[in-house]
């Protein structure tokens, strides 16, 4: 066990875990932030997806230490003024079905669009590739990330 | 029922605050207070709030939005006042079950009524209140109006009044052409929640001071734990507890998921095989050919297939198992008490979750409250209860609340699966190339049959909503073999659908290609005749699977060129009473398909929400692909291989098509839309294979 201090959201908060831990079950577990949803455990199918000094990581295969002292966005944390562009874009293009998968998609589109403010199809597919949705909504993900690329759509 | 006699409709009275209830279901007992917990209802309170209850499970397919627009509609609600809630499992409801595509379809009359039935006791206390005639009353947007002296009241004022009035037995309902609510593309209620991460799945749900658990399963199929060394287990910080939970798991519990996976991998258990050890894929589907010479049950007969003459066309198609794989893997929260046990499911089935954790914890049903929770897709996986069922176990273990967790190759290797099948198909066509007679035996385990639910005529329960005749050829047969297999068996979409579906009209296809015709004008031909079809207790009509062929092939374009290197294929079926045709483009890469473009064509009668009638054929089929293309869970030394997304690989947006929707203009009744799209997607690529390189594709998944 370890004493390990994140910044989460904006936050300093300090967890006692050991370090060995994936960040997704410190978020979950030990953070009670459960917008960031467990598919796979290996990296797979990227419903753990969050940001680690605005990259976007699989949390469910990043060890709690790799990120110590690390800024680390949840989708909690997400469009901290009221809903972000994509959560908005997500709602008018009606994307969620289940929804489950669906925070990590949107983690995953806003590290696009934080790089890449518009997007092509072919960047869209590149940086979604790695998120799976067993509803079957990718053609909405990518209406939906076109939406909010033309709003303007990075915060 | 105890004796009293069966009305939809058995009272109104006070709910809590003086509202007005309306059951739908004649609830059980005498106690005139609980008589108002009916399977789904309506109440309004004097706060003007009007709550919408959903017996139904929301795994994404939108009944939480769909259900209440159907009672709203009846209502005259103001739709933006509605407020949704979820239905427990209960002994006062009916069937709650969420499977079958059938939560439009059982609860579109007595939703309808129910509504209609609240407004028009709103619309007598309004009348009564202010001492005017009925008919000069009307209701809308949630008030009653008096047009004449432009007074009006909300319901909310109206409830307390309405509440201690008489029912009226024949409440008229709504004619199609005057819905406000049904037939609009209303946004889902729960999408701002889903895209903050602020919906609360079954996973996400905590009960304060509850502990964590995996289990450690035997992994050969019917295998039981041996015995096992929890010492290493046990030097992992927060582990609490490793026992045994029934004959062939182990619970390892912690205080974090994360310890209970670090117990769970530090455990050694040494397993009792038992008689599967050496069982494998290629000897179960020897073993349905072997079967096949059986005599089959018949589900479908018209003429005499065996007397027609002509040439002779027979081919054999094989589908393997295969898994759900739904992305929020199984999991339950569980409170043991003592006298009770309470659970936090997502399910599809909160009754048998209710019934098996009972028998389980040795408690009687009522002592057993299950709370259903959002799911992160189903697809059938959890119309089982096992993940309920360990989870009270677990707790009763551990005297604690306690959430059990699978992990994605536990969902994969202990799953119940789509059964494999094979099909034998023969056909007798004339001189034009049309059958005059058509054979369709199935062979396949039965899925009630293995659960030892009944299968009357030895015929499996599901077939009659999922394996119906498409086309009114004269001398027609469908038959069903029943097999047997050690493999746990499962309701996954669209169910024996998709294996009758591939089948029948892959072989459609190749009987229209042998004689040179054009596979669309084919199927047409074959359903230019007005007829009824009856199977069971469907009556399937050849216009209607006409009109939904002539629809795909306008939208679709069938009759102009392709670009250059894009092929086509058709297909059609009908299932759990909806007609459903699809057309895919694709090209050809490296000797795989690329579909570039899927146009769908449904008739399910009245649409209820075309919004997500549109999600639903758009995730179908992209379902149906992922099926199609890689489906497939192999058994090897008892086990199933495929563990995670790598080795069973649902599609990815870089494969997914456009998919375009239409529907056909219906005030028939609503039929079924969660599964009917998945059946048709593998045949139409097929054939649109077979069309690229005049290859035929007989056995899936096609890229094995």
């Amino acid at each position: 066990m370890a004493e390990i201090t994140l910044r989460v959201n904006g936050s300093e908060r300090k967890v006692t875990v050991s370090p060995e831990t994936p960040l997704l079950w410190v978020l979950r577990d030990t953070l009670e932030l459960t917008g960031t949803k467990f598919g796979c455990g290996a990296g797979l199918c990227g419903a753990c997806t969050v940001h680690v000094e605005g990259s976007p990581i699989r949390s469910c295969s990043t060890p709690v230490s790799q990120v110590a002292g690390k800024n680390v966005t949840t989708i909690e944390g997400l469009g901290a003024s009221g809903l972000h562009a994509l959560q908005q874009a997500w709602i008018a293009e009606e994307v969620p079905q289940c929804g489950y998968c669906q925070t990590g998609q949107i983690m995953s589109a806003a590290a696009l669009l934080a790089k890449t403010p518009n997007p092509s199809d072919e960047q869209i597919t590149q940086a979604m590739n790695g998120n799976l949705c067993r509803c079957g909504t990718y053609e909405r993900i990518r209406k939906a990330i076109h939406r909010a690329a033309a709003n303007g759509g990075t915060r | 029922m105890s004796g009293l006699s069966r009305r939809e409709f058995v009272g109104a009275g006070l709910a809590t605050g003086a509202g007005l209830v309306i059951g739908f279901y004649l609830p059980h007992g005498s106690n005139e207070q609980k008589s108002f917990s009916p399977n789904a209802y309506l109440r309004i309170t004097p706060d003007n709030k009007v709550t919408i209850v959903v017996a139904r499970s929301e795994m994404g397919q939108g009944v939480r939005t769909a259900l209440p627009m159907i009672l709203a509609e009846e209502l005259e609600a103001d739709w933006k006042q509605i407020e949704i809630e979820q239905a427990g499992a209960s002994t006062l409801f009916g069937d709650q079950s969420t499977g079958g595509s059938a939560s439009i379809r059982t609860t579109w009359d007595p939703m309808r009524k129910a509504g209609a039935t609240a407004r028009e006791m709103l619309i007598s206390a309004a009348a009564l209140t202010w001492g005017v005639p009925r008919s000069a009353c009307t209701a809308e947007n949630s008030r009653i109006k008096h047009a004449a002296s432009g007074r009006s009241f909300t319901y909310g004022e109206l409830a307390a009044k309405a509440s201690t009035l008489p029912i009226p037995a024949d409440a008229p309902l709504k004619q199609s052409k005057d819905y406000k609510i049904v037939g609009q593309r209303l946004p889902r209620l729960e999408s701002t929640a889903k895209v903050k991460g602020e919906a609360v799945f079954g996973i996400d749900f905590r009960v304060p001071t509850m502990k964590f658990a995996v289990l450690s399963r035997c992994p050969t199929i019917g295998g039981k734990v041996s015995s096992f060394n929890d010492k290493e287990s046990k030097k992992i910080s927060g582990v609490s507890y490793v026992g045994k939970i029934g004959e062939s798991s182990i619970a390892v519990v912690a205080d974090s998921v994360w310890g209970a996976m670090e117990g769970r991998r530090l455990l050694n258990v040494t397993w009792d095989e038992g008689a599967n050890k050496d069982l494998n894929t290629a000897a179960i589907m020897a073993s349905l050919k072997r079967e096949a010479s059986k005599k089959g049950a018949s589900l479908y007969s018209a003429g005499d297939a065996t007397k027609a003459s002509g040439r002779h066309v027979t081919a054999e198609y094989e589908l393997p198992f295969m898994a759900h794989a739904p992305m929020e893997p199984g999991n339950c929260t569980a409170h043991y008490r003592g006298s009770n046990c309470e659970l936090w499911a997502p399910t599809q089935v909160p009754q048998d979750c209710r019934d098996s954790v009972a028998q389980a914890v040795g408690l009687d049903p009522d002592q057993v409250k299950v709370n259903v929770t959002l799911m992160g897709g189903g697809f059938g996986r959890r119309l089982e209860h096992d993940y309920a069922v360990e989870a009270a176990l677990v707790s009763k273990a551990i005297n604690a609340p306690v959430k059990v967790v699978w992990t994605r190759e536990d969902d994969m290797r202990m799953s119940t699966y789509r059964p494999a099948s094979l099909h034998q198909i023969s056909a007798t066509v004339d001189g034009a190339g049309f059958p005059v007679s058509l054979t369709h035996r199935i062979i396949s385990p039965s899925i009630s049959g293995q659960k030892g639910l009944a299968t009357p005529n030895n015929v499996d329960p599901d077939l009659p909503d999922e394996a119906g005749p498409v086309y009114g050829i004269p001398n027609y047969s469908i038959e069903y073999v029943m097999t047997q297999t050690p493999v746990p068996l499962g309701w996954m979409r669209s169910v024996y659908a998709l294996q009758a579906a591939f089948a029948l009209e892959s072989f459609i296809d190749e009987l229209a290609v042998s004689s040179g015709k054009d596979p669309l004008q084919y199927r047409l031909h074959l359903l230019a005749k007005d007829q009824d079809l009856q199977y069971f207790t469907t009556t399937w009509h050849t216009a209607r699977m006409r009109g939904v062929l002539q629809l795909v092939a306008e939208k679709s374009g069938w009759n102009k060129p392709l670009p250059a290197d894009r092929y086509r294929g058709v297909a059609c079926f009908g299932c759990f009473g909806s007609y459903m045709a699809e057309v895919v483009e694709i090209t050809m890469e490296n000797n795989q398909p690329r579909v570039h473009r899927a146009v769908a064509a449904v008739d399910c009668g009245q649409v209820v929400n075309p919004g997500i009638l549109e999600q639903q054929i758009q995730g179908g089929i992209v379902f149906g692909l992922a099926n199609a293309l890689r489906a497939k869970i192999t058994i090897e030394k008892g086990r199933v291989v495929q563990g995670n997304f790598d080795d069973y690989a649902p599609l990815r947006m870089d494969e997914t098509p456009a998919v375009e929707v239409y529907s056909i203009q219906s005030a028939e009744v609503p039929t079924g839309i969660g599964e009917p799209p998945v059946p048709p997607l593998a045949p139409a690529l097929c054939n649109a294979i077979y069309a690229a390189t005049k290859k035929r594709i007989r056995a899936l998944p096609i890229l094995s």
